[in-house]
């Protein structure tokens, strides 16, 4: 969870202190310093290029481990390369190792990220922008309860989770790990914040005013203005879903269901059995190829994401 | 009695790690163990087939589930591996209080068979007629497969007769001697770290697993357990003898400190910074997959003794398959321990590289004749085989072997990193053993 959440914050960060001025003009007294030309501080850049060093390294050392053979390393520094360059062998063993059991995990993921993470996304933008614009007797209740549960860490809600699955026998099949995922507490405080702020309720009422129905106004009205706020809970659900770790290893024994993030752990495990092979290559390999989808959602959504995240930040 | 033993261990928590308080750990009330079972129904409930679960990390278990289906195509085996050792105890755990999902057949290693036993929590073999089978075993699986009661819980799968494993190449770089005794143990580690500061005679970290199976060939016998009486006394002369050795080799700082298993391990393993390891005959499978570079630079010789020309052994390691009481189908369940523990099954087993408990594969001829390309060519088989036979049995583990284990670090594992001698670390262990075992409501002997 940690990594790509606090890489691009912090590449942003640094982004942005260094890229408006184009040359560094730090001796310049008489220059004003404008919104669009921060002043420089020595200081925040020096901690913020620590902060990029502390997130990048683990990402450095991934990417030289994989081009390295289980040899490889065992015999090299970890964060230079090895003498035999095996990243595309690394790549092809890791999708055929075991009859292909990583495509199946990543499938796995994949179908618990679109139906767990999209739906818990759906559900907290019709809930969210619920309770900002529509005012019924027990608000102040949902808000205490929404409140409460974003303080509620999952992982204290796993084992409960499990017992009441397995009275309902839904342990070790897939709608145990997609029924949890789809309860976003902190998603749906977080439309409903972006909701209150992003959608005029002048706007609703001409609307309707207008004729237009209740759904109408929601999906042609409300919905665009909504936009960055989705994103922003679609990354969130989805970073967690597709990270989600402990409640899959409560839930799920059987290795075709597995997600990524334990069919690594079970590669991982190989190494500790007896008469087990090792293979830390592929685990390395398939850890990189497991985030690899991340940092593409990031890279590609990050400008709805920060604005998602500034919204509600400057009052109109 | 057995009501009360099966009070007194309600609540053995530690495997219930992640049960709630509501539901014990206990073993399920009612459940009638099978009148004698004949061959006919065994092989009526074959006939029938169905499918069968089967709890187990053993990666040879495969091929034998393969050849099982193949034999008997009304049978189909679900083998699942739902974490090794620790992580699947505590999902049997979880699986048992929530009384859904319990595996027909599960894998559970010597030393944690007590627990399982005393809990009532596995179907006594002994009505399937596994009696018969003690002498196909050798004596360490079979007497680990007791579980310090009177039936049979589970029927042995493999074994870890102790070898010690050395890198002959570093030996040989530095002329030393391979040791046969502790002393010299300690001697070649002098030798070995003065002749090269970066390597080491071996790692450890502080196990229990290993603790215990050095004081098990040194002679100690540290548990005694009558029924739900339970004692334990590290002061016999084989701990001594064995504190005496390692304390040497702590203080002069000439094991690293790398845990076993983990990606350090196998690095040192090959680049022969770790130079032995003294070990179960289970050993070479991960050598050669997780050291590869090391092909040809490693041998096996017997492990050292603590008398000169003695041949004592014991085992380290080594797992049962066993039947959960809650697990259904019986008859194919024992059907199928069978085959993989004392029928084809073992032969396919072997040929995948796990090392046997059957006296019938350890002295056949081509058991014995097998060349280890890994180690240069050599015959290590023998070494192994004739460490099995030199077993000491009358060793017992703790009914709660699991939770005593699990405080070794916090005890033992102080002389590792501190000032605390070896000896009072055994003492802290012992008084934490035995005050658990009151609170679980044993009688200790103190």
């Amino acid at each position: 969870m940690t990594t790509p959440v606090t890489t691009a914050p912090a590449g942003s960060a640094a982004g942005r202190s260094g890229s408006p001025g184009s040359a560094p003009r730090l001796r310049t007294p008489r220059h004003r310093h404008t919104p669009g030309r921060p002043r420089r501080s020595v200081l925040l850049t020096v901690l913020t290029g620590l902060v990029l060093l502390y997130s990048l390294v683990p990402l450095v050392w991934l990417v030289i481990a994989t081009t390295k053979s289980q040899e490889g390393l065992a015999r090299s520094f970890g964060l230079w390369f090895d003498s035999d360059f095996a990243l595309w062998n690394n790549i092809g063993e890791t999708f055929t190792y075991d009859d292909g059991v990583f495509v199946r995990w990543l499938l796995n993921t994949v179908l618990y990220v679109v139906v767990g993470a999209g739906g818990a996304t759906l559900l907290a933008v019709l809930g969210g922008y619920a309770l900002a614009k529509f005012d019924f007797p027990g608000r102040r209740a949902v808000f205490a309860v929404i409140i409460g549960a974003v303080a509620v860490p999952g992982t204290a809600l796993a084992v409960p989770t499990f017992l009441m699955f397995s009275k309902m026998h839904l342990t070790d099949t897939p709608w145990a790990v997609v029924i949890p995922s789809l309860i976003s507490p902190f998603g749906l405080y977080l439309m409903w914040v972006f909701a209150t702020e992003a959608v005029p309720a002048e706007l609703l009422e001409a609307a309707r005013i207008d004729g237009a129905g209740e759904l109408r106004t929601f999906f042609q009205v409300a919905l665009p203005l909504l936009a960055p706020g989705i994103v922003t809970v679609l990354l969130f659900t989805t970073v967690a879903t597709w990270n989600n770790y402990f409640l899959p290893l409560i839930m799920l024994k059987d290795p075709d269901w597995y997600p990524l993030t334990l069919g690594l752990k079970s590669w991982n495990a190989q190494a500790e059995t007896v008469g087990g092979e090792a293979v830390f290559h592929l685990v390395v390999t398939g850890s990189l190829i497991t985030i690899l989808p991340l940092i593409a959602a990031f890279l590609l959504l990050q400008k709805y994401w920060r604005s998602g995240l500034a919204a509600g930040s400057v009052k109109e | 009695m057995e009501k009360r033993s099966r009070r007194l261990l309600r609540g053995i928590g530690l495997v219930c790690a992640l049960a709630l308080a509501a539901t014990a750990c206990g073993g399920s009330d009612g459940g009638t163990n099978p009148t004698s079972l004949s061959r006919a129904d065994i092989e009526a409930a074959l006939e029938k087939g169905g499918t069968l679960t089967v709890w187990a990390w053993e990666p040879t278990l495969e091929q034998v589930a393969a050849d099982f289906e193949k034999a008997h195509p009304a049978v189909e085996i679900d083998l699942v591996n739902p974490g090794v050792n620790g992580d699947q105890y505590t999902a049997l755990q979880n699986a048992v209080s929530a009384e859904r999902g319990v595996p027909d057949v599960a894998q559970i290693e010597y030393f944690a068979m007590g627990q399982y036993v005393l809990t009532e929590e596995l179907t006594d073999l002994t009505d399937y007629g596994a009696g018969e089978l003690a002498d196909a075993y050798t004596p360490g699986p079979w007497n680990g497969v007791k579980g310090g009661g009177e039936g049979i819980y589970g029927l042995p799968m493999d074994s870890g007769p102790m070898a010690l494993f050395y890198n002959k190449r570093v030996f040989d770089r530095h002329g030393i001697d391979v040791p046969t005794t502790w002393d010299e143990y300690v001697e070649a580690a002098r030798a070995l770290h003065e002749a090269d500061p970066k390597a080491y005679i071996t790692n450890d970290i502080g196990e229990a697993g290993f603790t215990t199976s050095m004081l098990w060939q040194a002679g100690s016998r540290p548990y005694r357990v009558d029924g739900t009486t339970v004692g334990v006394d590290f002061s016999d002369p084989g701990a001594e003898a064995y504190t005496t050795v390692w304390q040497q080799l702590l203080d002069e700082k000439l094991v690293t400190p790398i845990a076993s298993w983990s990606d350090e391990w196998y690095k040192g393993l090959a680049d022969g910074t770790i130079a032995t390891l003294a070990t179960g005959a289970w050993m070479p499978a991960n050598l050669a997959s997780g050291a590869a570079g090391a092909a040809g630079d490693w041998r096996v010789a017997p492990l050292p003794q603590w008398t000169e020309g003695g041949a004592t052994s014991a085992e380290n390691g080594g797992s049962a398959l066993t039947l959960p009481r809650l697990g259904a189908n019986e008859a194919l369940a024992y059907a199928f321990v069978e085959y993989a523990g004392a029928g084809e099954g073992v032969q396919t087993r072997v040929a995948g590289g796990a090392f046997p408990a059957t006296v019938a594969q350890l002295d056949s001829k081509e058991f014995q004749d097998t060349k280890f390309d890994y180690f240069g060519g050599q015959q290590a088989n023998r070494i192994f085989a004739e460490s099995a036979a030199n077993v000491a049995a009358d060793w017992t583990y703790l009914p709660y072997q699991i939770y005593a284990n699990s405080v070794f670090n916090d005890t033992v594992g102080k002389a590792y990193v501190s000032d605390t001698r070896l000896t009072d670390g055994l003492k802290t262990w012992r008084d934490a053993s035995l005050r658990y075992g009151e609170e679980q409501g044993f009688t200790v002997e103190r």
